[in-house]
């Protein structure tokens, strides 16, 4: 944790559903029974529930938007450069009829067109991406959550304005991260000093961890595996860590009373006390091994 | 007739009901669309015909023989993925959006863009019929691109072979992967499960679907885990006007079946759990016995 910056912890999974947010959660509220200060930052902004586990009152919210350009037509002279410059479709021409046109959902705000435009023919305006909220837990902790507007294509500059907001001086930093391999799990994964991955011991849960093993050693990231549902499936799971010398950090076997409270909006470890014992040396764990990781952003 | 499962949030159960609805339908098409992470292919172990490229994007690269270190890039570059480190300008291949601006305003020439073509689309037989799937390369954008193509190949199989039916493994979330999974599709069983993140993920699955004028079956999984959420699902769902599909109880079965390689009514053609999931099944293409 060098020059005071928060020791950056990203909980992922290849796909959603095998207990990330769960594990998410638990960890949080964990770390915040020991008077650490802790934010998690709920970088699913495609589908952000964490906020549905605490009891908390909203401290601040943003908007995060963009810009995106705002043809003036009395100007424009149909030289149709600003349509050649963009790269996602986004701007309609057509110049036989005299007809151009911004088409904001696609438009990704890279202000090419911007550029393109010779004649002063093209301004800016801001358009909504989503918001990001703060979340107060107590007087040590807090929550940021990142959502998105529906119909919005990328989650990414939400998840980095959530990051972002992380305050100064808070020791620890937890990310949920969104599902899957691609960008917004990259632009999260990337934010982190270390990522703990949640599997399930199946064929697919396999599959996943993975592809996203592989997609975290692309851009040079330690990782550790807790296996949820681990009574269920198969040791393929086991073999593959073993392989390839990944920590496994934690074994949580499946538990209708994990599964009912959980479904509730409950903490796991209300009907699993000796969870918390465990998630904290999840966390030791990590500290020992990561904690002063050069931290990159 | 195309037929979508997707699930407002992954992890629901939407491949392996997926995988037994293509089993219990008979001869079908079978487009597993979660490209992100695609997995229907581990059960189903099709055989392969075709193998497409698929271009997912651009990204910057420097020639460092021709940069001067100018940092012109780095000021127009709104996705911040230019910064100067250690003296020497860096595009950071995870920020870079591929949207070409610093290629064109660099005085010398010195960025190109190069193609992502690592994602692959991949189309054979499989004991079921027809199977069409996709998978991302890691870090690779426009998944609702590969998810078109994806559809677009289903729907030259079903033609080519007279397959009545195409079911589409949606991907999960409510993101434009989805809505190009789901867009103009016959109809859509919208995967959930009885928590309240659950019932959360569905309303926003739903309202994903009706932009689509699409009246989305609920299918709740794993009902028995929580059977009070589970009322509060199916109330939601008759206030909200919506189908119910059918309840599947929580059953180590589906887990067995696929740790076999097996989809459930293959695994265990006798038990509750696969006559269950063929009464929704005829449900669904019928339209009408309620279950
Ligand atoms: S800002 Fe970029 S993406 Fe948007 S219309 Fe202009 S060139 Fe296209
Ligand atoms: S570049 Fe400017 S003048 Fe040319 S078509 Fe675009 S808006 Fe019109
Ligand atoms: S292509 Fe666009 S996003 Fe990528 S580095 Fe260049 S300016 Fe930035
Ligand atoms: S604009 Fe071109 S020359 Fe200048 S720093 Fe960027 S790549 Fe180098």
């Amino acid at each position: 944790m060098t020059n005071g910056e928060p020791l950056k912890i990203a909980i992922a999974s290849g796909k959603g559903g095998t207990g990330k947010t769960f594990v998410a959660t638990t960890l949080f509220h964990t770390l915040i029974k020991r008077g650490l200060q802790v934010t998690l930052v709920d970088c699913d902004a495609e589908a952000p529930n964490v906020l549905e586990f605490f009891n908390s009152g909203k401290i601040w919210e943003e908007e995060v938007s963009h810009q995106v350009p705002v043809i003036d037509t009395e100007k424009c002279v149909f030289c149709g450069k600003c349509h050649e410059y963009c790269e996602y479709k986004a701007i309609f021409y057509l110049p036989t009829m005299k007809v151009i046109q911004v088409m904001e959902e696609l438009c990704h705000g890279c202000g090419a067109c911007s550029y393109a435009c010779e004649f002063g023919a093209i301004a800016e305006k801001p358009v909504s991406l989503g918001v990001v909220s703060g979340f107060l837990i107590n007087e040590n902790s807090t929550l940021i959550e990142s959502r998105i507007n529906i119909g919005v294509m990328s989650p990414v500059p939400l998840i980095k304005a959530a990051i972002s907001k992380i305050e100064p001086g808070i020791a620890i930093a937890l990310f949920d991260s969104p599902p899957g391999t691609s960008c917004p799990f990259i632009q999260t994964a990337a934010r982190a000093d270390f990522i703990v991955l949640v599997t399930e011991p199946t064929p697919f849960g396999l599959s996943d961890l993975r592809q996203s093993v592989e997609t975290l050693r692309q851009i040079d990231k330690p990782c550790g595996v807790i296996i949820n549902k681990a009574s269920l499936g198969n040791r393929d799971v086991y073999k593959y860590l073993d392989q390839e010398n990944i920590p496994l950090l934690l074994e949580i076997p499946f538990s209708r009373e994990i599964a009912t409270a959980y479904s509730s909006g409950k903490m796991a470890t209300e009907a699993v006390p000796a969870l918390e014992e465990q998630f904290l040396q999840v966390f030791s764990t990590i500290k020992m091994n990561y904690g002063n990781s050069h931290h990159q952003w | 007739m195309e037929t979508a499962i997707i699930s407002g949030k992954g992890g629901t159960g939407k491949s392996s009901i997926s995988a037994a609805f293509a089993m219990i339908a008979g001869e079908v098409v079978l487009a597993d669309c979660d490209v992100d992470a695609a997995n229907l292919y581990i059960l189903f172990d099709p055989e392969k015909e075709e193998e497409r490229v698929y271009v997912g994007g651009k990204k910057a690269v420097i020639d460092y023989d021709l940069c001067t270190n100018c940092g012109l890039c780095v000021d127009y570059c709104r996705f911040h993925a230019i910064h100067t480190i250690d003296g020497k300008v860096e595009i950071s291949e995870v920020s870079c959006d591929g949207c070409k601006l610093c290629a064109r305003v660099c005085p010398f020439d010195a960025i190109s863009m190069v193609e992502n073509n690592l994602s692959r689309m991949f189309s054979g037989n499989f004991r079921g019929g027809k199977m069409v799937y996709g998978r991302l390369a890691p870090g690779e954008e426009n998944s609702g691109k590969l998810v078109n193509m994806v559809r677009a190949k289903a729907k030259e199989l079903a033609k080519e072979g007279n397959f009545s039916h195409i079911i589409i493994d949606g991907p999960p979330g409510i993101g434009c992967a989805v809505i190009s999974a789901i867009s103009g599709v016959n109809q859509v069983v919208i995967v959930t499960e009885p928590s309240m993140s659950g019932l959360h993920d569905l309303k926003r699955a739903v309202e994903v679907t009706q932009k689509f004028n699409l009246n989305p079956w609920v299918l709740i999984n794993k009902f028995d885990l929580n059977t009070e959420m589970t009322v509060v699902i199916e109330n939601y769902c008759r206030k909200s006007g919506l189908k119910i599909a059918g309840k599947l109880p929580f059953d180590p079965i589906v887990v067995d079946a696929m740790v076999n390689l097996k989809s459930i009514p293959e695994w265990a053609p006798e038990s509750e759990i696969s006559s269950r999931l063929k009464k929704i099944w005829r449900k669904i293409v019928g339209g009408k016995n309620p279950c």
